[in-house]
This record gives structure tokens, sequence and C-alpha cells, in this order.
């Protein structure tokens, strides 16, 4: 698409831009469907009316102060996560390379268990502590795995070998732990939306707002080493500067989403992986990753709260049992073409 | 050198005292390097010789321990990597071709250097990597993808990325290797196009010296991470260079096709003289 002649271009390939539009007519239809179930069941056309202002005073309360922030968590952690994968399995050049593997979100789960087991604090203690642990993770996983040129393989192998000692970690301190404390700590490990409230969305909302177009800027990049290196570096891509930008983003998309919702299993892995063989297009798929990322966590999140009705299921319980058979799916055929 | 760190010498691409290392191990040492311009440069030299280490550090791609590659007068490494990679293109050895990604897209890519991200496909792209398509006679595989093609065409398919770069100047790290006879000829044809009709300096590391002599305008001879000899190849290659730098003995004839320097092994000493005396007995029956 050009535009001013020649000096405006974009690049839009219709298949991606079909893509987009789909997912984001999925997320907001699902969201407003969200939006109507609960306790007391509210009409599409009331929840509508109370979106634009015009509803009564018992739906302006349901819907904008009870439901609406759990829906935009579920969008904005969605969105977080499906980025933060697009940029993680880019960087490593493998599908396997995303921030849940390769032990980020063990490492975050970490940080939150000292907090709520240990040393007793509060939700935000939580947040800051599972942000903590994710990036401390991170840095423990990129010195390991780092070695001029090859990161792939080694970020993914490391990354699990990481993930499993502090795996072993996170059981020690649930073992040593009271019985409420246990429960706390397992209700908060298995992902949840539940009870999120305007003050959580907030903050998640104000940073994706200054990390998600960073990280898209970085697409262009991100695309270029994909194919090595040194053809990176022969088109002019500054490999280093670049790489390590894209892996802050991809660490603070992930710590923001854990920190919000808790560690929700497979999103990051699953969003880049659909979107490729929907879009057919190769590089990061920034953009429709993210898009999938929070249709994917919002109909899991309906789907928690609907099929076992009342029991609200956590929405890491839906996620994680969705996402493990399309792993396993993904590692036979991976397996099977010789690359993992 | 100037004081302000500008070089005197008018050659576009240069190096000066290079000391280069991976790690800890020191590859080649004190190399001074001219390209000159508008030259078809070839550097060959035996395995492990630093031949493909000093390309990478022409094509800053590797930082060299001491001494300074400079691109029009400036440090290399002072300039932007994109305002190199328009001046500069390199066609390493090694590349990934992203799964599932056709031709046009791969080569497309060549045209980084030139695009921001609100110009990201201007008609100057399009023109040049459909020019750089059809000089690389892959304009017909366009929309295939490149992990289906065979190995010859998917060289002249990355050889086509790096045209659409549009640099003056072409860095090529052993073009040739994975091909056939037949394939390395086409593509040394086509580098050898390029340099004359569209004035493009090459340099390019090479490991056959009969393609290099044949090729360049300008020889390179490597050896132990040192520049042995440089200069046209008539004036350079000698039988001594060769047992010198390759460790073999041999002749050197004129090539009958180009008039270039030919360089034929000398047969090797028999271990078992008895059995040459078979073919031998054969002869003589026929005669």
């Amino acid at each position: 698409m050009r535009v001013a002649g020649d000096r405006i271009s974009v690049r839009v390939l219709p298949r991606s831009a079909v893509v987009c539009v789909l997912l984001l007519a999925a997320a907001v239809v699902v969201g407003v469907f969200a939006l109507t179930t609960g306790d007391y069941p509210i009409s599409v056309y009331d929840v509508v009316r109370t979106l634009l202002g015009r509803g009564s005073e018992a739906n302006e309360f349901i819907v904008t102060e009870l439901r609406l922030p759990r829906a935009i968590a579920a969008l904005g952690v969605g969105a977080a996560l499906g980025m933060a994968g697009a940029v993680f399995q880019s960087i490593s050049r493998n599908p396997l390379g995303s921030p849940d593997i390769v032990g980020l979100t063990v490492g975050s789960a970490t940080g939150a268990l000292l907090q709520i087991i240990v040393l007793g604090g509060g939700p935000v203690a939580v947040a800051v502590g599972s942000v903590v642990g994710g990036i401390l993770t991170a840095v423990a996983v990129y010195l390991l795995a780092f070695r001029t040129g090859a990161l792939g393989y080694r970020l993914v192998l490391v990354g699990i070998g990481v993930g499993a000692v502090l795996e072993s970690v996170n059981s020690y301190l649930l073992v040593r732990s009271s019985l409420t404390e246990a429960t706390a700590a397992q209700f908060w490990l298995t992902g949840s939306l539940n009870g999120r409230g305007w003050e959580d969305v907030r903050p998640l909302v104000g940073a994706l707002v200054a990390l998600l177009p960073v990280t898209f800027a970085l697409g262009r990049d991100l695309r270029m080493l994909e194919m090595g290196d040194d053809a990176a570096r022969a088109v002019g891509v500054p490999v280093e500067r670049r790489r390590f930008a894209a892996l802050l983003c991809g660490i603070a998309l992930t710590a923001l989403a854990t920190a919000t919702a808790g560690p929700i299993a497979f999103v990051a892995l699953v969003a880049p992986q659909l979107v490729r063989r929907l879009t057919l297009v190769t590089g990061p798929n920034l953009v429709p990753s993210a898009l999938m990322g929070a249709t994917l966590l919002i109909v899991s999140d309906f789907a928690a709260q609907r099929l076992l009705a009342p029991t609200q299921l956590p929405v890491g319980v839906m996620t994680a049992g969705v996402g493990g058979v399309y792993l396993a799916w993904l590692l036979t055929r991976e397996w099977r073409s010789g690359r993992a | 050198m100037s004081e302000d760190g500008a070089d005197p010498q008018p050659y576009r691409l240069r190096a000066d005292n290079l000391t280069l290392a991976y790690d800890n191990r020191t590859v080649a040492t004190s190399l001074g390097v001219i390209i000159p311009d508008g030259s078809f440069t070839v550097v060959v030299g035996p395995n492990a010789c630093g031949k493909s280490t000093l390309l990478r550090a022409l094509a800053r791609m590797l930082r060299p321990r001491t001494g300074a590659v400079y691109l029009d007068g400036a440090l290399i490494t002072s300039l932007p990597s994109k305002e190199v990679a328009r001046r500069l293109g390199m066609l390493p050895q090694t590349s990934i071709a992203p799964d599932g990604i056709t031709v046009a897209d791969l080569v497309a890519r060549g045209r980084y250097p030139h695009q921001r991200l609100l110009r990201q496909w201007s008609r100057e792209d399009e023109r040049a990597a459909t020019e750089a398509m059809t000089s690389t006679g892959v304009d017909d595989l366009a929309d295939r993808f490149v992990d289906e093609l065979s190995g010859g065409q998917r060289q002249r398919v990355w050889l086509a990325m790096a045209l659409a770069q549009q640099t003056p100047i072409l860095l090529l790290d052993e073009p040739t290797t994975f091909l056939d006879i037949a394939h390395q000829v086409e593509v040394l044809d086509l580098c050898a196009d390029l340099h004359e009709e569209r004035r493009r300096t090459l340099v390019a590391v090479l490991h056959d010296l009969n393609h290099a002599c044949r090729y360049a305008t300008h020889l390179i001879v490597m050896g132990g991470g040192r520049i042995v000899a440089q200069g046209r190849s008539e004036e350079i290659v000698t039988a001594e260079l060769v047992e010198d730098v390759f460790g073999l003995r041999c002749r050197i004839i004129t090539d009958p096709e180009v008039g270039t320097p030919l360089v034929v092994p000398a047969a090797r000493a028999r271990r078992h003289p008895e059995a040459a005396r078979v073919p031998a007995a054969k002869a003589q029956v026929t005669a």
C-alpha cells in the first residue's frame, strides 16, 4: 500500500490482514458474550447499551465494575503472551522457544511463591515478586545459553533445565508451607482471572500501550534475524542491540502477563504457531500473534466460567488442558521431521 | 592516517594491519588489504588460512583485534550499520531460509537497508528486487518456496537477495561451495557479468585456485593467516607460490580458453610401481 506518491509505503499482506480482522472480531464478540454471563445473566442488548453508557444502574455496576475489568484483563494478558511467544520463538528460531517452555513462567512462580509463603506479602508484593522472578530467570537462562551466534536450541534446552530446577524449588516451598498458604499459592499457580478489578487492569493496559508498539517496531529486525546473524548484519541490522531489545520486550510482556494473571500456560506457545498456519507468512507475525493470544485467552476464560457453572474453573486449567494436547502434537511432529 | 581518523587513500574499501581472532584463537595477523575500485578481487588460500575471516572483517561481521577497516575513508565501525549496508553487501556462507518463504519474499528482504518503518516497499524496492531476480535468472521461480529448490537455484536466490541490496561493493563468501562444476561456473560467470556490466566491485572467497585465476582481476593469496601475494594472477601465480602456500607440487600452464594461469597438480609418486605396469602393458598392445 503506498500513500503520498512514493514517500510512505506500508506492506500489508492481504491474508494476514484478513486473519487479523477475523481474530479481532472474534475477540470482541466473545468479550461481549463474556460480559453477559455470570450469576446474574444480562442480555447482549443490555450489555451493549451499558457499554455505551445508557444502561440501568445495576447493570452498570455488574458490567463495568465486575465483568469488564476481567474481560479486558483476559484480552490484555492474552495479547501480551501471544506477542511475547512470537518474539521468543523468532529469536530462538524454534517453536518450542516460548517463555512458558524456557522457564520464565516457572521463575515468575518462584518469585510469587517466595512472596506468598516466605515473606507473606499482599497481592501487589506477589505481582512484584513474580516480575522479579521472571526477569532473574530470563537473565540466568540468557547468560547460560548465550554463546556467540547460536541461541536456538541452547536457549530451549537451558531454559527447560533451569525451569526444572525452579520447579523443584517451587515444590519445596509448597511442601514447607502451611495449608492456607499452600491453597493460596496453588490458586495463584494455576493462573486465574477471577476477581480482577480496575486496579489490576490499569497498570496492565498502561504497560501494554508502551510495550506493544515498541515490540512491533522491532518486528522487521526480527524477521531479518531469522535468516542468521551474518545475513541480518549484511543487510544492516545492528544484530546484538536489536536482539537484546527484543528479548527485553518479550521478557517484560511475559512478566506483565504473569503478574496480572499468574502463570497461564501455553498461550505464548500456541498463539504464534496457530497464526503461522493461518497466515502462511514466515516471520514473527507479531500483531496477529497478539490478537490470537487475546482471542485464545478470552475464549478460554469464557469457557472456564461457563463449562462447570456455577463452579468457576481458573482459566489456567483450560489453557493447560487444551495446550497440553497441542504441545504433544507439536513435539511428535517436530520429532518426525527430525528437528527436535 | 591523518589525525581525524580519515583515510587519505582513495580506495573505497581497504584494511590496515588487521589481527583477526575468534575468542582467543588468533586466525590472521598483520593483514593489509586494498580492494581496487571496480575490481573482481578473489581471495584464495588453503583451508583455515583465514580467508573467510578476512572477508567477514571487511564486512564488519567480525571486529578486528587490532587494525581497522575503512569504507570510503571512514572507519567502517563508525558508520551506522544501515549506511554501510547501502554501500557494501555480503553473501554470507551460512544463511537460513525461513520455513515456507518464497523466492520473491527472500529477495525482497535484501531491500531492508533502503527501507524505513513508514517506507516499507517503494517502487524503487520493487524494481530492484525484480531486476535482481532477472539478472540471476530466478524470476520464473518467484513464487516457489526456497526449501524446495536445488542447491544451485538456492545459491542464485541468495545472490539475488544480495543484488537487490544494490550496493556498489559486494562481498561473496565461497559462493560456489556445494555446487557441481557446471553450477560453479554459472555462478562465477554471473559474477563476472555483474562486474563487467554493472561496474560493481566484487570480492569473493573461492576454494578453487583455477577458478580464482580465471575470474579475478585482482588476486589475494593467503596462507597461514598472512597475505602471501596480491596482484594480477598472471604476475603472481607460480609453481613456487603454489607449493609454498598449498604444499602442492604442480606445473603452471596457460589456460587454453582465456590465457590465465592454470594449475596442474604433479602426478603422485606411486607407492606400488608394479600397479602402474598393467595399463602400460595394455597401451603397448594397442600401439
